[in-house]
């Protein structure tokens, strides 16, 4: 299947789902576990889409856990997204070139 | 418009991992900026590269999409009540596409009813940020060394533990969803591999949420206190 179709198809989903509300609903949502569930869906999202691909994220499992392992690191002391993205990758190369080094 | 540059900054990073991800998924550099420009949402990106990287069906996009987006349905309802007597009909299809998470908080908290100006201004910025961004890091996957897009490839996931861990941190409700949900994952994974990773994202989040919900349901005093 094309490429195409794809792109097309998650761009109509995607748009549907913020303009439907948007233009044309006006009341508020009451349930309370209904707003549970869209208040922790962000969260879970990320989480499932993070684990476990980042163990495989550069296709060696040795240097992805250590740019994992610097990443949760990092983010536990509240550095900004950028900074734990930089150090992380920049930890997996260094430990990459080690790797190399010593094979 | 000066409302969005904060975020047009923190997006152009974020598409710039996304960038690299889709070079690394052997997508193309068009393809990496069609997908940023028409959809403008990571997550949700991110899943639907790997719908199209694993060559799934149309349904498990739309279901993928529509799982992870459906916040937006959340935010764009609530901001539907906030909007200026001026937003037509015809504003609120073209603003509507730019409900984001960040825009949506940014605009939430302003105390005026929003214009369509305002709004076509906030959202702009954070716009080309996102699509410039994207484009940057396609093409810097496509020019740079292997072994150095392999490690800019962590950046992504590295931005989502970034996201995750302080909230996580700080209020164990998300703590507990966050652990379901790669507990899920992982499982799903290695003991369950017919389950493409689209649909493991969906079932994963789904249960996590839902388990979240019915143990530690929120209320509208105790929501946004992770959210800094």
């Amino acid at each position: 299947m094309s490429v195409a179709v794809y792109i097309a198809v998650m761009a109509v989903t995607t748009y549907l789902i913020r303009v439907i509300p948007f233009a044309a609903v006006r009341g508020k949502i009451k349930s309370r576990f209904l707003n549970s569930v869209l208040y922790y869906i962000p969260f879970a999202v990320l989480s499932a889409m993070t684990f476990p691909a980042i163990f495989y994220a550069t296709g060696n499992v040795i240097t992805s856990v250590i740019g994992t392992v610097i990443a949760l690191v990092m983010a536990y002391f509240n550095l900004p997204l950028i900074v734990v993205a930089l150090t992380s990758s920049a930890g997996a190369f260094i430990a990459s070139l080690i790797i190399g080094g010593i094979s | 418009m000066r409302h969005g540059i904060p975020i047009m900054l923190g997006y152009f990073s974020v598409s710039f991992g996304f960038g690299v991800l889709c070079i690394q998924k052997n997508l193309s550099i068009l393809a990496a900026v069609g997908i940023s420009v028409t959809n403008l949402t990571s997550a949700g990106q991110v899943a639907g590269v790997e719908v199209i990287a694993a060559s799934g069906s149309l349904i498990e996009m739309i279901l993928c999409q529509l799982v992870i987006n459906l916040r937006y349905s959340l935010m764009s309802l609530s901001l539907s009540q906030k909007l200026d007597p001026s937003f037509n009909l015809m504003h609120r299809l073209f603003a509507g596409y730019g409900v984001t998470d960040e825009i949506f908080a940014v605009a939430s908290a302003q105390t005026e009813p929003l214009t369509p100006a305002y709004m076509y201004g906030l959202i702009l910025t954070p716009f080309l940020g996102w699509s410039s961004g994207t484009l940057l890091g396609a093409l810097a996957g496509d020019i740079m060394p292997a072994s150095v897009t392999a490690a800019l490839s962590l950046m992504l996931y590295g931005m989502f533990i970034a996201i995750i861990v302080p909230p996580a941190k700080k209020n164990s409700r998300v703590l507990f969803a966050v652990l379901i949900a790669a507990a899920l994952s992982v499982v799903m994974h290695y003991c369950l591999p017919m389950i493409s990773g689209g649909f493991a994202i969906i079932i994963a989040a789904v249960i996590a949420s839902v388990t979240g919900a019915l143990f530690f349901p929120v209320t509208d005093e105790n929501k946004g206190e992770e959210k800094k």
